[in-house]
């Protein structure tokens, strides 16, 4: 891509994605040193998004594995189509083949499926591949995708080794629930992803809401913030921003001082526990819309 | 492209040792990406460098809060204290930049590299004024007779015939891998297709896995200060046996400071691993440092000892000098790599005893189980449920 660091905030802006400077950093960086990116911070402080945003940037496919507990390997690289492989064998055997024809013809690429893994190392142009919350992942599945980042092929018993014909553009996303391990930390550029400023936030607002006023979105973006360092289950993330904001601007709010009742109404876009709805009472959020000039 | 100039290599190579000092994991291939960046355009900016620099020798959050800091204590020659009282949280970028140039290449207020030393936090740590007074273990009355019956030396060889025991029910947990088996619960699709080719297609003979088996991890943590002297002995023939016996057992001390004691307790001649033990344990008996001590685990031992399939053990009365704030944090960290924490407490096992002890109240939201070690009977108690993980 551009060996311009300079101007990625704003090819990234045009695509919709206000980065942070040091995010911008580790985006060039990638390209200069072909290293994958790990991702780490709270949930919804937007770390797919930067995946998305990456594979905007480069016009490039995004292919994403979410990770689970069991993952393993079939699901995340290949699988044989088990339904279509009995009925050729039946066909076939109908048909008087040889055992030795009818396995060489059921191990074949049409009974391939393909799973993220495969499908990102078999693209004619480089994808973004979003490995996301790998921490929910086993060990061994983690040991495994060291090994594949390592030299990018892949081996399928019945049809040989893969080998990438363009190099992906990795994003790896943890939200921290389990320690992931060193080897794995060290192949990749690291960043962490915080809460967005509130300054950062209102342009975020503004980039999705073209609509919206930008004293509105810098409110809003303060509200939230003062909400977060409340003492609450789940803080909101920037999901939750927007579509507070939506709401705001559905009901035709130009300034938050001037419906406080409205404001306090649509908290629930924000708070999604019964617990934190009922802590933020309406003196509570009047008191913190009493500090956002 | 500018090339790279012997002293500006130079300069490289002592900030990653610097960084290595900290606690940062960084090997060669870092470094000479490290060179790559400071030959690409991201140079000539100083803001620019710092992060790309953050973003490749980072590999965690503590890192990437401590990075800037040890960044501009280097390069730029700011002590890391004074860097964080002039500027408050950060310290701040702009500065950094409006110095000319490569920032610290050749200049020399960059080569006072004031970077925290572990040692002098260790030294710190030794400080005199804890200990017994405020360890508070003499006021709660020591009660010596489960200790009586566990120093015999009739109850000592209990206790290696109790670690044997443990090693053994600790040895095998499933996994999510599978195995091929002959009576496994789950069916091989890709394996019984390929055997029912020769039937045409029926599927006579299935294939089936099963989970494969891996032995767990032992992780203990023993507590020699002061309070906990009387059981000391015991436990540490205890944790012995267990490091022999297991397949995989690691065994460390810990009082003000943290010992890593494995190898000595795997010396075969017992006098020289007595020998050994005293050496590595001056300052036994004095106070407690748990949270310290837990943090110098986390941060040097931690990565490499703990799995998902790593149980660790701390045998302690949880009566902690440090700040339980701190001791919370580090009980929080040690949570998210092992699979469980056990805690054993001594004093559990007395009547009447209730975890108020501040450091106890801050790791127990943790610990997964919270058992009495008092007598040998106490740490029986633990077989089932570790063959049970």
């Amino acid at each position: 891509m551009t060996a311009d660091r300079s101007g990625i905030a704003e090819r990234l802006a045009g695509v919709g994605y206000i980065a942070d400077p040091g995010l911008a950093t580790a985006l060039w960086l990638m390209e200069l040193l072909k290293r994958p990116l790990l991702l780490e911070g709270a949930a919804g402080v937007g770390k797919t998004e930067v995946a998305k945003a990456l594979s905007a940037l480069h016009r490039a496919k995004l292919i994403r594995l979410q990770c689970y507990e069991g993952l393993d390997q079939n699901a995340a690289l290949y699988e044989w189509n088990y339904q279509r492989q009995l009925l050729a064998i039946k066909a076939r055997e109908n048909a008087g083949d040889d055992p030795d024809r009818v396995e060489a013809h059921i191990f074949s690429e049409p009974y391939l499926l393909e799973r993220p893994l495969l499908q990102a190392i078999r693209q004619e142009e480089a994808p973004v591949l979003l490995i996301d919350e790998i921490d929910r992942a086993d060990e061994e599945f983690e040991a495994f995708l060291l090994e594949l980042l390592a030299d990018f092929q892949i081996t399928v018993p019945e049809l040989g080794t893969i080998q990438a014909k363009a190099i992906p553009r990795v994003v790896i996303t943890s939200n921290g629930t389990r320690e992931l391990s060193d080897a794995l930390r060290r192949r990749c550029l690291y960043h962490f992803v915080d809460f967005p400023e509130p300054d950062r936030e209102a342009r975020i607002l503004l980039a999705r809401m073209p609509d919206i006023d930008a004293s509105l979105a810098l409110q809003i973006a303060r509200m939230v913030a003062a909400i977060r360092k409340e003492d609450l289950r789940k803080i909101p993330g920037v999901a939750e921003s927007l579509d507070w904001a939506a709401a705001l601007a559905g009901l035709g709010i130009k300034d938050l001082h001037q419906d406080p009742e409205a404001v306090h109404d649509t908290l629930i876009c924000l708070l999604k526990t019964n617990e934190d709805q009922r802590r933020l009472t309406r003196e509570v959020s009047d008191r913190l819309l009493g500090r956002v000039a | 492209m500018t090339p790279i100039g012997a002293s500006a290599r130079a300069r490289l190579a002592a900030f990653v040792r610097s960084l290595r000092a900290n606690g940062f994991a960084t090997g060669l291939g870092e470094t000479q990406d490290a060179l790559k960046v400071m030959t690409s355009e991201l140079a000539l900016r100083p803001v620019y460098l710092r992060e790309a620099f953050k973003a490749l020798f980072c590999s965690r959050q503590q890192d990437w809060q401590r990075f800037d800091e040890i960044f501009d204590a280097f390069w730029l020659g700011r002590g890391m204290k004074t860097a964080v009282r002039a500027s408050g949280a950060r310290p701040d970028a702009a500065r950094a930049e409006r110095r000319s140039g490569f920032p610290g290449f050749g200049d020399k207020a960059g080569s006072t590299t004031a970077v925290a030393d572990r040692d002098a936090l260790d030294e710190s740590a030794d400080l005199p004024g804890e200990g017994r007074s405020r360890g508070a273990s003499s006021a709660e009355g020591l009660s010596q007779t489960d200790l009586r019956h566990i120093a015999e030396p009739d109850a000592l060889d209990q206790a290696m015939e109790l670690a044997e025991r443990l090693a053994r029910a600790m040895r095998d947990r499933l996994t999510r891998r599978d195995r091929r088996h002959r009576r496994g619960r789950r069916i091989d699709m890709r394996r019984t297709i390929r055997a029912s080719i020769g039937h045409g297609g029926t599927p006579v003979d299935l294939v089936r896995r099963r989970r494969k088996e891996k032995p767990l991890r032992l992780v203990m943590l023993l507590d020699v200060s002061g309070s906990m002297s009387l059981y000391s002995t015991a436990f540490v023939r205890f944790m012995r046996g267990l490091v022999e016996r297991a397949q995989d057992a690691e065994a460390y001390v810990f009082h003000t400071r943290l010992v890593h004691i494995s190898e000595a307790l795997r010396e075969s001649d017992p006098v020289r691993a007595v020998e050994r033990l005293s050496l590595m344990a001056q300052g036994w008996s004095g106070g407690t440092r748990i949270g310290e001590s837990l943090a110098s685990f986390n941060r040097f031992h931690a990565a490499r000892v703990l799995n998902s399939r790593s149980v660790v053990i701390i045998l302690s009365d949880g009566y902690d000098t440090g700040e339980p704030g701190a001791l919370a944090q580090e009980m929080a960290a040690l949570r998210k790599r092992a699979r469980r924490i056990v805690w054993l407490n001594p004093m559990m096992g007395w009547k009447d005893y209730a975890p108020v002890a501040g450091g106890m109240q801050a790791a127990l939201p943790y610990v997964d189980l919270f058992a009495p070690a008092h007598n040998l009977a106490s740490l029986a108690a633990l077989e089932p449920y570790l063959a049970k993980l």
